[in-house]
């Protein structure tokens, strides 16, 4: 009994971790067809804007959190502007040379892979030498409940209730906003969607600052509870870069499916035979998801019901 | 690619000469090969590297700081043997094949007279044949699981045996005989994993568990929990490097309030300043050195802890290894004047010999007091300390004395001016209870 309260609560953990994880990551892979390696650095600016929000300007937790989610999507945008689209730099080229200097990112794995590598690199030392090899650190709020000999952290629980809240805002947004329809037309069909009367490049552009500022958003939700350094980054990429690849072509589905899997098996294979083999469980699981669901589950979902409808 | 006869600090010296002297107008060429034969003589060279970005920059930054302000001081005051030290200094980058590359360069091509290298257990390892193959001379500073016996290995910071020795046994006389371990998923905290086995054999007190975790794991609800399930009277965490550093926060927050014990935590991180209490509230820590230790050459006026932020005013701690590091270059020192000459089997001699150090040279000594080089084992026997952190992360000392390195030289019999080798022992081979 009490052990299925851990292992429920484990469960709780391992989703929200990997859903934030994933969030920001599936929907510029997802939608856009970026792989941005420099995800765990936009989660990095997140947490330590977020940290420094409260330890130097004494903003509330809450209000230092939704600045941290902010500042990185602006952040994201300049990373789309000035990398990813080069529209700024191609603007200035335009008055000066005549002509572009940079192609566009999208949908050139490869290129955009090594392009924010470089990023990644650039971010991590760069916060190494600004703000040195550590920063002090917030506490974790809302303590902890007990039941038995054991107890867990609040605020865990909460990340997880976030988590949920996060996927349904991000559905909303891309099916039900006409700022979603607009997006969803520009992925599908740039051409179209532009003699529509739609602003792709805008699209582009908020879409990413969008991915990004989830991902500093779960820089900052995770603040308290990891270790502030310039690495902090690197510990979300392996469930980010698995949850992606599980989950599939449909971004916020093959998210939650995904966390929802991932992290059964993560939470029952810690709880039972510890956290090393809970690791090995997880990447095991993606191993063998790749092999047989190469779509992902989300992929799967989608060749199923083809199939029924073919035999109706 | 073939190599030049020049080594490239000569060509560099060299032509280094060769700018300044063709600037004054003089010959160029003959200029700067004078200056560079009289140099070598009235010199001698020290490599220092440790890791100042990647996964350990935040251990080993301060050890490469307080090489340097060893260096420094000794410089000032006339050098060794009335010769100024040279620094060879790079930055890793916690990454063992680059400490493999630049341990190369350190000894083929600017052939140093003593070596510093490496924050983990992994990277000694990467390492040691390289200094063995080419005979070097080689410091090891960190605290480490111990058992090293190695002719030109001098590992020289407190060994797991000595850490877990002064903090363990207090621990089972205060709380109780019920212990949990906790340790990172490599050698370091395997082999420290077996010494809480052997010293709770010998203080009668019993493992009840143990965990062994990634070093890039930072979730720790499940570890928590068992824990809460084996309810020991304390644990013995042998966590290691920023990832780990989570579990603090995280058993905090998940109210799991029990004293630990520690080789790893607050001396080496400063876990105390850098997270906010109380996360490191209760943890007893067994080192020879952090800043806070309480002898006058330490904290008082000029003391360590002085020099050190005068010539580094933005660093943000002086930690366990720094010491290590600071006062292993004044045992070089010494052995360097005790032997006359800097050729390195010389020196391996003089500091055979068993070099003392006072509280000035050693801060981890209270006054009156030395710590010894053991000729024997190359290991020192410490003087090392518990400190405990408080609901503030206020930090007091609550035991000290001096403990000897006692696997290698009792144990294991490793005695190396009689029987050189280079082997790392481990106590399985000893002991039952550590299987």
């Amino acid at each position: 009994m009490v052990n299925g309260i851990n292992l429920a609560l484990q469960f709780l953990d391992s989703f929200a971790f990997i859903v934030l994880a994933a969030a920001g990551l599936a929907i510029i892979f997802g939608i856009m067809g970026v792989i941005n390696l420099a995800h765990g650095e936009f989660i990095l600016i997140g947490a330590y804007t977020a940290t420094l929000a409260v330890t130097q300007l004494g903003l509330p937790l809450v209000v230092a959190m939704l600045v941290g989610g902010l500042v990185t999507g602006l952040f994201g945008i300049l990373t789309e502007r000035v990398i990813i689209s080069g529209a700024w730099p191609n603007y200035i080229s335009q008055q000066t040379l005549g002509r572009d200097i940079i192609e566009p990112l999208y949908d050139r794995l490869a290129d955009s892979m090594v392009a924010t590598f470089g990023l990644s690199l650039i971010l991590t030392q760069g916060a190494r030498i600004r703000f040195g090899n550590s920063i002090d650190q917030i506490a974790t709020p809302f303590g902890a409940i007990s039941y038995g000999e054991f107890s867990y952290s609040t605020y865990r629980i909460v990340l997880a209730g976030v988590s949920i809240g996060l996927l349904l805002a991000t559905y909303y947004l891309f099916t039900r906003t006409d700022f979603g329809m607009r997006a969803r037309a520009t992925i599908q069909d740039k051409e179209t969607a532009q003699a529509m009367g739609v602003n792709t490049d805008r699209m582009y552009m908020l879409t990413f600052g969008f991915g990004s500022a989830l991902a500093g958003l779960t820089g900052a939700l995770f603040a308290p509870v990891i270790t502030m350094q310039p690495t902090l980054g690197d510990q979300f990429l392996v469930e980010a870069f698995v949850a992606v690849v599980v989950g599939g072509p449909s971004v916020v589905l093959g998210t939650a499916l995904s966390g929802g899997v991932l992290g059964a098996i993560l939470a029952t294979f810690s709880n039972l035979y510890g956290t090393f083999i809970g690791r090995i469980a997880l990447l095991v699981a993606a191993l063998i998801a790749l092999r047989f669901l190469p779509d992902g589950i989300t992929g799967f979902i989608e060749q199923l019901r083809q199939r029924r409808q073919e035999s109706d | 690619m073939s190599r030049s006869p020049l080594s490239r600090r000569q060509f560099l010296g060299a032509s280094g000469a060769a700018l300044v002297t063709g600037l004054a107008g003089c010959s160029a060429g003959e200029g700067g090969t004078s200056t560079d034969t009289a140099s070598s003589t009235d010199t001698l060279k020290i490599g220092v590297l440790e890791d100042q970005s990647g996964n350990f920059a935040l251990v080993g930054d301060p050890k490469a700081k307080a090489s340097m302000l060893a260096i420094e001081e000794i410089n000032a005051n006339g050098g060794i043997d009335g010769k100024q030290i040279e620094t060879f200094q790079r930055d890793p980058q916690s990454d063992n094949q680059r400490y493999q590359e630049l341990t190369r360069t350190a000894i083929n091509e600017e052939n140093v007279d003593a070596l510093w290298a490496g924050y983990s257990s992994a990277t000694r390892e990467a390492i040691r044949p390289i200094i063995d193959r080419n005979e070097q001379l080689y410091f090891y500073t960190t605290q480490y699981e111990g058992g090293v016996c190695d002719e030109f290995t001098f590992a020289v910071g407190p060994t797991a045996r000595q850490q877990l020795g002064i903090v363990l046994p207090y621990l089972v006389e205060e709380f109780g005989p019920d212990i949990y371990t906790i340790a990172a998923d490599y050698n370091f905290g395997q082999l420290s994993a077996d010494w809480v086995k052997v010293l709770a054999n010998e203080n009668d007190a019993n493992v009840l568990g143990e965990e062994f975790i990634p070093l890039s794991e930072s979730s720790f609800g499940s570890t928590i929990n068992r824990i809460q399930e084996a309810d020991p009277d304390f644990v013995m965490s042998m966590l290691v490097g920023a990832n780990h550093t989570s579990f603090y926060e995280q058993k905090a927050s998940a109210g799991l309030d029990i004293p630990i014990g520690t080789s790893t935590a607050m001396a080496q991180g400063y876990e105390h300043r850098r997270l906010d209490a109380p996360a490191m509230a209760n943890i007893y820590a067994g080192v020879n050195y952090m800043e806070e230790v309480p002898t006058d050459s330490n904290t008082g006026d000029g003391g360590f802890v002085d020099r050190y932020f005068e010539m580094y005013p933005d660093a943000p701690y002086l930690n366990e290894e720094a010491e290590t590091n600071y006062f292993s270059t004044y045992m070089y020192k010494k052995a360097v004047e005790q032997a006359g000459t800097t050729e390195q089997p010389e020196v391996i001699d003089a500091l055979e010999s068993g070099i003392e150090l006072g509280t000035e040279e050693a801060p981890e000594v209270p006054e009156g007091e030395t710590i010894r080089l053991d000729g024997a084992t190359h290991h020192v026997d410490h003087h090392m300390w518990i400190m405990r952190a408080d609901d503030e992360h206020n930090v007091e000392a609550v035991e000290n004395r001096q403990i000897p390195e006692t696997f290698l030289s009792e144990t294991a019999g490793c005695n190396l001016p009689e029987n050189p080798e280079q082997t790392q022992y481990t106590p399985v081979d000893y002991y039952e209870e550590a299987e």
